[in-house]
């Protein structure tokens, strides 16, 4: 199986507080990678490590190798802007700008560099065709984005990361900030997405864990405790921590 | 409600303590009340005084020609004609200035002593009384630079005072940009700077434009910076070079020397409105701003 990302002995401190103990993990390439752990158990950090947005803090120290396709994205040639073409985020709560439907997915591929009229607007409509959202919206693109419902604007978001054709997806948390019908439809979009994408989610939600993913590591103040196919965690789990938490003993 | 006041009355009319409870609370009120309208009556009777005494005058005549033996007679068209310039001098100059400054406080300068040293002396800055500004103006632009009373001198000198308050204004508008656009920008490969340009600002345009139009209301208001820098000549002035004469120092200089109660009032009828319609504009803008945020 091919590894598209693969993590080696990695560890991140904030300051002096250590938020990850040498984490290994694979990703794999067009499958779903669940990561589950209570809170503060530094799954959210590792996510951003592999979109180097941690940069933005400016107290975290990373040590330990991110490869993506065999290249160490924390190198010092390393191309962030590309990085980031390549691996696209969705966050926890919607976050469209406050510009139009079709000005917040072309934010992006004008960025890097595509103007062409024409061509943008192919863009948007495959766009919102792959997130089920054109029907929705495609007589109103030029209305702003902020009128559209929760659930609306997160497959928007997730359209906009499409929209600058990554090849993997982060997806912290994406479904807590809606409810169970717009939760579903994010998840039946995920089953399609991964034909094409390579998706790591993280999630609070273990039974979404169970639906959605190919492979599911549990994470626990900063280690990894547990990595495996999804079935076989959520069915016999190696470690008995792993069991604990998916049986809701604890977290 | 109605039950409740009922039963105080009640109360009052047996209690003695009570009653007097009762009646210390309708005289603090009818105190508050007062010194409320105190405030409106006094802001009533300014304005209405001098739109009352000015209003009348103001006519085609008076907007469109030039003053006529120091302003005795005529119009103020070359007077509206200088403030304009002034104001745009100033604002051209300050805004770039002021906008990137603020940029630089909110989005890229860590908490350091250092910054905390400027954003201390920009506040300082806008509590200085003008006239100081005026003086500087005038020994640094006019004199040593070499740039006499002008409208270049007038609007460098105003653009450094509007410098603090549109600095803070922005950097408080930057402020209110979510972290989470910044989060969602930078997830699609923008750099820094192209955040800044195609997100950050234009979401909160309203709050800098809210921050100009204050100066420019400050820039319009100033008179003794402005006499120290561009001058009072009341021709029509023809470049950048050239002195002027603002609103403001027209109003001081006809009202100190007695020249016409008529032209006084009219010139400072029209001072007013012009405040009023800037200081509306800010705050429907304002408003604009705050539903935008909200929605």
């Amino acid at each position: 199986m091919n590894a598209k990302i693969k993590i080696e002995n990695l560890n991140l401190y904030y300051g002096s507080f250590q938020a990850l103990t040498d984490v290994n993990m694979n990703i794999y390439e067009k499958k779903i990678t669940a990561l589950i752990g209570p809170s503060g158990c530094g799954k959210s950090t590792f996510l951003r490590t592999l979109n180097r947005m941690n940069d933005l803090i400016d107290s975290v120290r990373i040590k330990g190798n991110v490869l993506l396709d065999y290249k160490d994205i924390y190198a010092k040639d390393y191309d962030i802007i590309k990085l980031r073409k390549k691996v696209g985020m969705v966050f926890q709560k919607p976050n469209p700008f406050p510009k139009s439907i079709y000005e917040n997915i072309v934010y992006g591929p004008r960025i890097h560099g595509i103007n062409d009229k024409q061509k943008l607007d192919e863009i948007v409509e495959r766009t919102l065709k792959e997130v089920a959202l054109w029907d929705e919206v495609k007589d109103r693109l030029k209305k702003p984005a902020m009128g559209l419902s929760g659930g609306q604007q997160q497959r928007l978001c997730i359209a906009r990361c499409l929209a600058v054709e990554p090849e993997i997806i982060l997806m912290d948390e994406p479904t807590s900030a809606l409810d169970p019908v717009a939760t579903l439809r994010i998840e039946s979009l995920l089953e399609e997405l991964v034909r094409k994408y390579t998706i790591v989610i993280v999630t609070h939600n273990m039974q979404q864990a169970g639906r959605v993913s190919d492979y599911t590591s549990f994470f626990l103040s900063g280690r990894v405790i547990e990595t495996d196919e999804t079935d076989i965690i959520f069915s016999n789990p190696d470690n008995k921590k792993t069991e604990d938490y998916i049986t809701g003993r604890f977290g | 409600m109605t039950n409740y006041e009922e039963t105080m009355e009640l109360v009052s009319l047996n209690d003695n303590s009570r009653k007097k409870y009762y009646w210390k609370n309708h005289l603090f009120y009818i105190f508050i009340y007062l010194m409320a309208a105190i405030t409106i009556l006094v802001l009533v009777a300014i304005i209405g005084y001098i739109l009352i005494n000015g209003i009348g005058h103001i006519n085609w005549e008076f907007l469109t020609s030039e003053p006529r033996s120091m302003g005795r007679e005529g119009g103020i068209f070359s007077i509206i004609i200088g403030t304009l310039y002034l104001t745009v001098v100033a604002i051209a100059v300050s805004a770039p200035i002021g906008v990137l400054a603020a940029v630089y406080f909110a989005e890229y300068a860590k908490e350091s002593k250092w910054v905390k040293t400027i954003r201390f002396g920009t506040e300082v800055l806008a509590g200085i009384p003008s006239i100081i500004f005026g003086l500087f103006g005038f020994t640094f632009f006019v004199i040593f630079l070499g740039f006499r009373w002008s409208i270049l001198s007038g609007g460098l000198t105003l653009s450094m005072m509007i410098l603090p308050t549109l600095i803070r204004a922005t950097e408080e508008a930057l402020k209110t940009v979510p972290q989470s656009y910044r989060e969602g920008s930078l997830s699609l490969g923008a750099t820094k700077w192209q955040t800044i340009i195609k997100v950050i600002l234009p979401s909160c345009l309203s709050g800098i434009l809210t921050g100009l139009i204050l100066g420019i209301g400050r820039a319009v208001g100033e008179t003794a910076a402005v006499m120290l820098t561009a001058g009072s000549a009341l021709g029509l002035p023809e470049s950048l070079m050239d002195p002027a004469r603002t609103m403001s120092v027209h109003l001081y200089i006809l009202a100190s020397e007695g020249l016409s109660k008529e032209k006084t009032f009219a010139t400072a009828s029209l001072l007013i409105i012009l405040v009023l319609l800037i200081n509306t504009i800010a705050s429907k803008v304002v408003q604009r701003f705050i539903n935008k945020a909200k929605a």
